[in-house]
């Protein structure tokens, strides 16, 4: 079928077991929501699904073609782009540079620049700031310029590792609802990992919440919102 | 002041030569964290290899070319088939940060040893492409010579064209995302490997241009650039390790620094002078002239 599937998956750490046996599908065109408390293996499983970590087994196919231990980069130029934690921007780069980066080895120049219209149509604020280095932007500006550069790659599969992390409630709320629009724009599909259950659940289809690397349940996301057991365990609320 | 104005003319030339080694150990320092002491071994073996152009066809300027070239195909072989290997391999700890300074030094050897077997250990003359006389003033002959302003000259463009380099176009900027963060830069596509291959030619064109502007007013011999080497890590640190501006101010300031304790102090001094230069540099400033704003991730 075709989407993210995952069966199986095993992800080590030397000798900690951050991804144990974990098995999900998403489908094309869903936004799911990665949900689990610190040390879930949510990293983890988005460092693997991107070629930044070794898989030890078990298998993850997107559109039926397997993307475990691939290049990173490789797996970028096939649609699979991962916006990593942590505000990843190169803050000794300008805005603009950091923009350039997923644009230079793309063919379609054309569209590069198309894309970059876009990305600044979305987020004004770094249109603003082009010249400027990235290590003088907020954190929220960053998270933009993060998912921006992103954008750029042209990707198929978003995978984005908590992108609120750290921010005001209004920038998250900003955040939040630019994702929710790209993803209709672009028709993509976005693995969103995050601690900020509810919002997250809020605009994603279904959710998958991990605990300790292993898969604790995935359904609608309305329904996850809507149980209470649920919620006491693993929202926090 | 006539002989202030030579002694600095004197140290430009030298620093020239100095920055351009600085530049080539910076390059690879910045891009893959490993001090490459091969560098001086690297620069010798393309310098001789411009020697045996030089002694069939007797014309220095295609030796150039064919030396810069050199040096930068084994650049990128010490990357590929010695430094990826080790990098890869290493994983953490104190071993794992030393293993491929290490291997660069035996890798020094190693060249030295080849090159002697190739071609001996005896001194040879370099070909002049200008001559080493002073410019002539009147009645007066001062000590710079037309091949100390083609030294300038050269520097000054290589400085140039990879500064262009690095600034303009997209190599540049692949250059450095793959140096400042290989991780996010991997994420965007970047081939980050081959990326750092590419930086090591250009270390090893840097090292070669070095090696076959400085020979001509030497000689050549297996290990005639190791003092270059001292002096090219003495700038690269001058200049704070990171930058490529950095490099030539750090070649500059020993360059004049080292003229003029050779000229007013003694010329006995040149090999500690290079670490008196350093200690007062990095006592006024001790990130380097132009360190880093914070420490990077290698
Ligand atoms: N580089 C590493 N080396 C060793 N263990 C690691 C490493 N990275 C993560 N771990 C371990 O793997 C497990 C999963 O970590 P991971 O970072 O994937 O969790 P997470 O769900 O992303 O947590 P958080 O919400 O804090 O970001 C944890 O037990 C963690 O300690
Ligand atoms: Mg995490």
């Amino acid at each position: 079928m075709s989407g993210l599937v995952i069966t199986n998956l095993e992800v080590n750490h030397g000798a900690i077991r951050a991804v144990r046996n974990l098995s999900f599908t998403v489908e094309s065109g869903q936004l799911a929501a990665v949900i689990g408390a610190n040390g879930a293996g949510k990293t983890t499983l988005l460092r693997a699904l991107s070629g930044l970590k070794h898989v030890h087994a078990g298998n993850a196919t997107w559109h039926e073609t397997s993307i475990i231990n691939k290049k990173p980069e490789n797996l970028v130029r096939s649609g699979i782009v991962h916006v990593s934690d942590g505000k990843a921007v190169i803050p000794e780069l300008s805005v603009k540079e950091n923009l350039a980066l997923s644009g230079i080895w793309r063919k379609d120049k054309k569209d590069v620049a198309r894309a970059t219209t876009e990305v600044l149509d979305l987020f004004p604020i770094l249109a603003a700031r082009l010249s400027q280095s990235a290590d003088s932007l907020s954190g929220g500006e960053r998270q933009m310029l993060a998912i921006g550069r992103a954008l750029i790659a042209r990707p198929s599969l978003l995978l984005l590792d908590e992108p609120s992390l750290g921010l005001a409630p209004l920038i998250i709320e900003q955040i939040f609802s630019a994702i929710n629009s790209l993803r209709h724009t672009y028709d993509l599909t976005v693995l969103l990992v995050e601690q900020n259950a509810t919002s997250a659940l809020q605009i994603a289809d279904i959710g998958i919440i991990i605990n300790l690397g292993e898969l604790v349940t995935v359904g609608p996301s309305h329904s996850l919102l809507n149980d209470p057991a649920l919620r006491a365990a693993y929202l926090g609320y | 002041m006539e002989r202030f104005i030579n002694t600095i003319l004197i140290g430009i030339s030298g620093g020239s030569i100095y920055g351009l080694m600085a530049l080539a150990l910076v390059l690879v320092w910045r891009s893959t964290r490993v001090v490459n002491f091969a560098q001086a071994g690297q620069a010798i073996l393309s310098t001789y290899i411009g020697y045996v152009v030089i002694s069939h066809t007797n014309n220095y300027w295609l030796a150039f070319p064919v030396a810069v070239i050199s040096g930068a195909l084994i650049g990128a072989l010490v990357d590929i088939l010695l430094i990826r290997i080790m990098v890869k391999r290493a994983h953490q700890g104190p071993v794992a940060a030393i293993a491929p300074v290490i291997a660069t030094l035996g890798l020094l050897g190693l060249i030295r040893a080849v090159v002697g077997l190739i071609w001996g250990g005896d001194l040879r003359q370099f070909k002049l492409p200008v001559t080493n006389h002073g410019f002539t003033f009147g009645h007066t002959t001062i000590p710079f010579a037309p091949i100390n302003l083609l030294i300038v000259v050269i520097t000054f463009l290589v400085m140039l064209i990879f500064a262009l380099i690095f600034q303009r176009t997209n190599l540049g900027l692949a250059l450095r995302a793959s140096a400042y963060q290989p991780e996010i830069a991997r994420l965007s596509g970047i081939r980050v490997d081959l990326t750092r291959t590419i930086g090591w030619a250009f270390a090893g064109s840097a090292g070669a241009i070095a090696g076959i502007l400085v020979t001509p007013t030497n000689y050549l011999a297996p290990n005639s650039l190791d003092l270059l080497l001292v002096s090219g890590f003495v700038a690269a640190v001058i200049g704070g390790l990171e930058s490529l501006v950095g490099a030539a101010v750090g070649g500059l300031i020993l360059g004049i620094g080292l003229a003029f304790v050779l000229e007013y102090v003694s010329s006995s001094l040149a090999f500690p002078a290079a670490f008196m230069v350093l200690i007062a540099v990095l006592l006024v400033k001790p990130a380097g002239l132009i360190g880093s704003k914070r420490s990077r991730n290698a």
